[in-house]
């Protein structure tokens, strides 16, 4: 009954599918090795400079004094400002589209615009920052100078597309049965929202903003666009103070024609790359804690 | 026995698909009537009218009359959120909450305002034991509801349903997602639950219908074709398109 196979035939199929699978392998090895020379490059050439002195100093004229101080603490105020802010939007948002808003033209519309804002360039994202929340479009009360806080909150409107659709897509992943069930025993809207909805979807709203917020810390081109410092060496007092971050600071060091700077950029890069890293993890690690609960 | 439930010249359109066609039909109290007929022939629709869940559905359009113990379920008087606590559902496939056994029937009484926790305690297990599952999920009622076998899981919703104190239970092709054994528990518990609440139930299984119900209504395309005692409906139906139907020649 084996007698009718075409041996020669079957011997092509199965050297195609050998080469594509090494086409695939070698796709693969691709993205892996450039993280891992670009990795590897980094730490021979920063490694050097991660000396306590260097997250506890102020940028200086010399490198070996010079630290990442004022960097970090801008960081750390940006992801402070955005994190409830783009929660409490992002969230709100995908709620109504998913929940409240009737499925008609407009909420296609709006889902459109949504969309396209998820995928606009940062720079643009830099330029509205600046009339919006800088120079408060003109209106001098309403401005908030280069400051922390009109750097978060350009950053904030930069991952909120992103953080409402990942925020929808968790939201419909959750059984519309679970809502029947809901619904069916006298639940309101926001009671099931509340009780059903949201617990079921959590973890992966909070992983989108996680991933969101890792994309926010390493941008560049907006804050350079609203004018955030490149040498501070104070520490805001409040979010109206002026600012800079860990890759504006980077970006300053590498600038420099001197060896030394560039060193200190790749340090810089080093603890800007274990900062994503850790978060990346943690978005892992609470979907899965969260999934294996479910 | 008196009628709790009466739909009078009953139209639903979705869109302008016609998907009941005026119906009339007096429904006992503490009797449980079932819904038969093929696919598509408005049974189901008929079942969620009763606790709106159509409303949730856009372009849906109601006409006539339906009454429980005489109130208009489609008028400004009737809440929703009340009309569902006394009107009861279990749906087609077991949808307990990613919840705690626990949780999951405390979470009707909850959403109504019981925050007691002993009272909680006292409808949890009262819930329970109404729908036969007390015995076997007392020790472990911390323990997540999808720990459990698709019947138990059933009964799980049946006691869900039960803890919001309804008069109506509704029950969309509840056994139609188990396995013969599970089915026969849940027949077994709607006898059993007949004595206390009113049970409205759609079903694919004809055979159940005859088993179980006191009142058979047979539909077709949208049209009540024939409402008749169970017993009498299956020996000697009036109309030959039910005769036909039960007997197999279609559906």
């Amino acid at each position: 009954m084996f007698n009718d196979s075409n041996k020669k035939q079957i011997e092509g199929r199965r050297r195609f599918d050998f080469y594509l699978h090494l086409l695939f392998v070698a796709a693969t090895s691709l993205a892996v090795l450039v993280l891992l020379v670009l990795i590897i490059d980094i730490v021979i050439q920063g490694a050097h400079m991660l000396k306590p002195h260097f997250f506890t100093n102020f940028p200086s004229r010399n490198p070996h004094e010079a630290g990442l101080l004022s960097a970090i603490v801008g960081t750390a105020y940006f992801v402070l400002i955005m994190a409830p802010l783009s929660f409490i939007l992002g969230v709100g948002a995908a709620i109504y589209l998913e929940e409240y808003a009737r499925k008609n033209k407009l909420r296609s519309f709006i889902q459109l615009n949504i969309s396209t804002l998820a995928g606009i360039p940062s720079i643009v994202y830099g330029i509205l920052g600046l009339a919006l929340f800088v120079r408060g479009l003109g209106i001098e009360q309403l401005a908030l100078g280069r400051s922390v806080l009109a750097g978060a909150l350009t950053m904030t409107l930069l991952v909120l597309p992103i953080i409402i659709v990942a925020a929808q897509e968790a939201i419909r992943a959750v059984p519309g049965t679970l809502r029947n069930a809901s619904f069916a025993l006298g639940a309101t809207k926001w009671q099931t929202v509340q009780r059903t909805v949201l617990p079921s979807a959590i973890p992966g709203i909070l992983t989108g903003i996680i991933l969101a917020l890792s994309r926010a810390i390493g941008e560049t081109a907006p804050l350079v666009m609203i004018g955030a410092l490149t040498f501070v060496n104070f520490l805001p007092n409040d979010v109206f103070d002026q600012f800079t971050v860990i890759p504006i600071q980077i970006f300053n060091w590498v600038s420099r024609p001197q060896q030394a700077f560039h060193d200190l950029a790749a340090a810089g890069i080093i603890v800007l790359l274990t900062l994503l890293i850790l978060m990346n993890i943690s978005a892992v690690l609470l979907r899965n804690k969260y999934q294996r609960k479910g | 026995m008196s009628t709790l439930i009466d739909i009078a010249k009953l139209n639903l359109f979705y869109g302008s698909f016609h998907a009941l066609k005026d119906v009339t039909l007096p429904i006992q109290e503490k009797s449980i009537t079932a819904f038969i007929g093929p696919s598509g022939c408005g049974k189901s629709t008929l079942l969620r009218t009763l606790n709106r869940m159509n409303d949730m559905i856009p372009d849906v359009r109601i006409e006539g009359s339906m009454k429980i113990s005489g109130i208009e379920l489609y008028s400004s008087e009737v809440d929703v959120e009340t009309l569902r606590k006394k009107v009861g559902m279990v749906f087609q496939q077991p949808n307990p909450f990613p919840k705690s056994i626990y949780d999951n029937i405390a979470y009707g009484p909850r959403i109504h305002g019981i925050t007691n926790k002993s009272q909680l305690d006292e409808i949890v297990e009262k819930s329970l034991r109404d729908a036969v599952l007390w015995d076997e999920v007392k020790d472990f009622l911390k323990r997540s509801a999808f720990s459990l076998s698709g019947g138990q899981q059933q009964r799980l919703c049946i006691a869900r349903a039960l803890a919001v104190n309804p008069d109506i239970l509704l029950m969309d092709e509840a056994t139609s997602a188990l396995d013969p054994i599970s089915t026969l528990k849940i027949e077994e518990l709607a006898q059993e639950l007949r004595k206390k609440y009113t049970i409205v139930m759609v079903t694919h299984n004809m055979h159940q219908a005859a088993r179980i119900s006191n009142t058979t209504c047979f539909f077709l395309s949208g049209e009540l074709v024939e409402y008749a005692e169970t017993e009498q409906l299956f020996s000697s139906p009036s109309d030959k398109r039910t005769e036909d139907y039960i007997t197999g020649r279609f559906g």
